[in-house]
């Protein structure tokens, strides 16, 4: 297991780091949030034309550039830090893994290359209106028909659902129940039946839509019945991905809580000084290092296809989830009034912090399969 | 000479420790030999004993005793911080008197820092040492000090200014502990132990020769030794542990242990334990109680960050980058770990939380656990103080105003309890 980035990765770091700051600034963040599309389609062109992030974990044959897991990492750390506004996670993380863990190999060279591209946006549809992202939760059906499938049901909480080109959809065979009959299936976004509607997101600088699916056309995605290994192992890659999404704005929000400390001044001298702000930010710190740490970890253990991967994984959701939330609370409270208002950007992230809490399972979710895995991790430790 | 690899290295003392380990040696004679071999303490200067080799490498030269079971130079105790601080402050005189011996396990060594009436404030000590004809004359007491009652010397911070500042009045000595002028008396602890002295000087002496640095540089010298006890802390903790082979070098290792380790065998309970939670877990069938569940995990969480965060700041330290502040959070974590593994062993253990001894679970272990966690958040620098020097040495945050470091010592305000 490897604990540090090589030189080759803090530079990429380095690059993304000043392209965001550039490209999402909170003024640009706020103007994003407010439309229904939730990015800009000049900095997203950049991002898959200029910088090829969209193809950063795709292997070379199909029109990617061949890295993994711990670069995919830094990329959403990136992307967290400077909260933007994009339908990364949608395409890349989700449905570029989602396929690749999938697909077969026509599939792989079919779809993947215009994702690797940017030309494509795609998103991975799994949860539906109870919110679970287990085999469980998946009550849409998939009836064969002629050359395909048709689809009928209902997904929710699909990130950017309202605006990717193409989605991959989790359904089930009709008379089916947990892990059995679960296929993975491509729809395109303007498919006749398919009724798409943006939700009202307490973060809105993510977009999540409503699917309504009423016989619409499909095609399968690797073979009938098949998915919910893939499907499985896609959810922890990504839950992977989204520590490490969660532990980079958590960073940012501690950074500008320090910020602020040493230039608000009250009693005669910086808020930053006394001893109950510094062991605030003390504890922050060390709250959001010991995430980030789990983060990493998960990563490289997605890298190694790890035994302890899914240990690994729900360890690093719900560091990151607890850091985060905490680090948003930190912050307000650092601020004082200030913190609770609009103008101020502690929001911006503070409700990413909550959305994230959430997505892709709660912390007491991720801790109950943490220990449910537990010898997984003992053993891969020995 | 050719570039120094992990392959060479491992080669190399692989080879030097299959001709020359022999079980059948004396504990001090096979030692001496080490040290001449330059492989007691591989990562010292070639002109002290080591060959200078880089910490990484280091771990090498261990994983190869390691290997065959071959006993090492001995490292319970304080005695390495003696060493660094002598090999980063010492004249040459009082390297030659002492490492040796400290490689050897002849000598223990115990730290005089602390003072009943300066604990977090330590640059506030008030033991003084006074220059008598050729002699220094030490008076005063110091407190929490390991080891004191087997120790034959004492790294000392002492007092020889009392009209400069108080951070430049301090000196450091080494003091010979068995001698008329100290006496060590052990101080009980709340679970029992008695790890702990208290140490009392009158009229002690000291002969120049052992001052270390010059008169004044004392505060400077005492922040080197407790830079290495923060790194200690810090660092991956592994408690020596005898091992169970024929030979009599295996038999004079596990005297020195037991008696070396004597004071610190209860050191891994105050670290909470969180190793047992699951095994304890399953053995009370709490571990079908879902909020049982929670709370282990909760545990397991921040005792595989804190390791985590331990080998990231390693992993940057061995590629010769400057350290993130993953580097000093390690004793900070360490007492988030212990508090809460604490807690959560009482949840497991129930009423047999309210139990000691043979009579409580697991032999007294639990109940130990239970009454050692404070001290983890107090020895070498409280939560608080660790708090502090992360918020202003990492985080850069402004220094607290103060009001004892602008006049001479004999003037700032001291304590009148202790």
């Amino acid at each position: 297991m490897q604990f540090s980035f090589t030189e080759e990765q803090e530079e990429f770091r380095g690059i993304l780091r000043r392209f965001l700051e550039d490209k999402s600034p909170t003024t640009e963040v706020r103007r994003l949030m407010e439309t229904d599309e939730g990015y800009d389609p000049e900095v997203w062109r950049q991002i898959c034309q200029n910088l090829g992030l969209t193809a950063v974990h795709i292997p070379e044959e199909y029109g990617g550039q061949g890295f993994g897991f711990v670069e995919l990492g830094i990329v959403v750390e990136e992307m967290g830090r400077a909260l933007l506004c994009a339908p990364y996670f949608a395409s890349t993380v989700l449905a570029a893994t989602a396929i690749l863990n999938a697909g077969t190999e026509e599939q792989k060279q079919t779809l993947l290359p215009d994702i690797a591209s940017g030309k494509t946006i795609a998103t991975l549809a799994f949860a539906e209106d109870d919110g679970r992202t287990g085999s469980d939760g998946v009550a849409m059906t998939a009836a064969a028909s002629g050359d395909g499938f048709t689809l009928d049901g209902h997904k929710s909480f699909v990130l950017d659902g309202h605006t990717a080109g193409l989605i991959v959809v989790l359904a089930r065979t009709p008379g089916t129940a947990g892990d059995e009959g679960l296929s993975l299936f491509a729809v395109k976004g303007d498919a006749p039946g398919l009724d798409r509607s943006l939700l009202q997101t307490l973060d809105p600088t993510r977009k999540q839509a409503r699917l309504a699916f009423k016989n619409v056309e499909a095609q399968l995605i690797g073979d009938e019945g098949t998915a919910a290994a893939p499907m499985a192992k896609t959810l922890d890659q990504a839950t992977a991905c989204l520590a490490n999404e969660m532990v980079g704005g958590a960073e940012r929000l501690r950074e500008s809580a320090l910020e602020y400390s040493q230039l608000r001044v009250q009693f005669g001298r910086a808020i930053g000084s006394f001893q109950a702000i510094k062991h605030r930010s003390a504890d922050m710190l060390l709250e959001v290092e010991m995430a980030k740490s789990a983060a990493y970890y998960a990563t490289a253990a997605a890298d190694d296809d790890a035994e302890n991967l899914i240990p690994a994984v729900s360890l690093a959701k719900a560091a990151a989830a607890d850091a985060y939330t905490q680090a948003a609370i930190t912050t307000v409270q650092m601020h004082g009034g200030i913190g609770f208002t609009w103008d101020n950007d502690t929001h911006l992230w503070f409700k990413r912090a909550k959305s994230s809490e959430v997505f892709l399972g709660t912390a007491n979710e991720h801790r109950e399969r943490l220990i449910e895995n537990w010898d997984a991790m003992e053993r891969s430790a020995a | 000479m050719s570039e120094l690899t992990e392959a060479s290295v491992r080669a190399e003392v692989r080879a030097w420790l299959e001709a020359n380990f022999d079980p059948d040696l004396g504990l001090v004679e096979w030692r001496n030999k080490l040290i001449d071999g330059g492989w007691a303490a591989p990562t010292w200067p070639v002109e002290w004993f080591g060959k200078g080799y880089s910490d990484p490498l280091g771990r090498v030269v261990d994983e190869e005793f390691d290997r065959i079971g071959a006993v090492t130079v001995c490292r319970v105790g304080i005695r390495n911080l003696a060493a660094a601080t002598l090999l980063a402050h010492g004249t040459d005189l009082q390297r030659e008197k002492f490492l040796r011996r400290i490689l050897t396990g002849e000598d223990t060594w115990c730290q005089l820092f602390s003072e009943p009436g300066s604990g977090s404030d330590m640059a506030g000590a008030t033991t003084r040492a006074d220059l008598k004809g050729n002699k220094w004359v030490v008076n005063g007491q110091k407190v929490w000090t390991t080891s004191a009652h087997h120790a034959q010397y004492g790294l000392l911070l002492a007092r020889t200014d009392w009209d400069e500042v108080k951070h430049k009045g301090l000196s450091f000595f080494i003091l010979d502990i068995e001698q008329a002028g100290v006496d060590v008396q052990p101080l009980r602890q709340m679970n029992g132990h008695a790890s702990f002295n208290q140490v009392f000087m009158t009229d002690a002496e000291i002969s120049p020769e052992f001052m270390v640095g010059a008169p004044g540089e004392g505060w400077k010298i005492a922040t080197t030794t407790l830079m290495h006890e923060r790194r200690g802390a810090d660092s991956l903790r592994r408690y020596a542990e005898a091992k169970e082979r024929p030979g009599r070098i295996y038999a004079e290792e596990k005297v020195e242990i037991d008696h070396q380790l004597e004071p610190y065998k209860w050191y891994p309970q105050r670290g909470g334990r969180a190793d047992l939670l699951i095994e304890r877990a399953r053995e009370t069938g709490k571990i079908e109680d879902p909020a049982i569940r929670q709370e282990i995990a909760k545990v397991l969480t921040m005792l595989k960050t804190a390791e985590w965060t331990a080998l990231r700041a390693r992993a940057a330290q061995d590629q010769g980058r400057p350290q993130g502040p993953e580097g000093s959070l390690g004793k900070l974590a360490a007492s988030n770990v212990a508090r809460a593994a604490a807690r959560v062993h009482t949840e497991i253990a129930g009423a047999d939380a309210m139990l000691t001894g043979e009579d409580g679970p697991m032999e007294g272990v639990i109940a130990e656990v239970l009454i050692s966690v404070p001290a983890i958040s107090i020895a070498g620098g409280t939560d608080e103080i660790q708090r502090n020097i992360i918020a202003e040495r990492v985080l850069k945050m402004p220094k607290e105003t103060r009001v004892d470091t602008d006049r001479p010592f004999r003037d700032v305000p001291r304590n009148t309890v202790s």
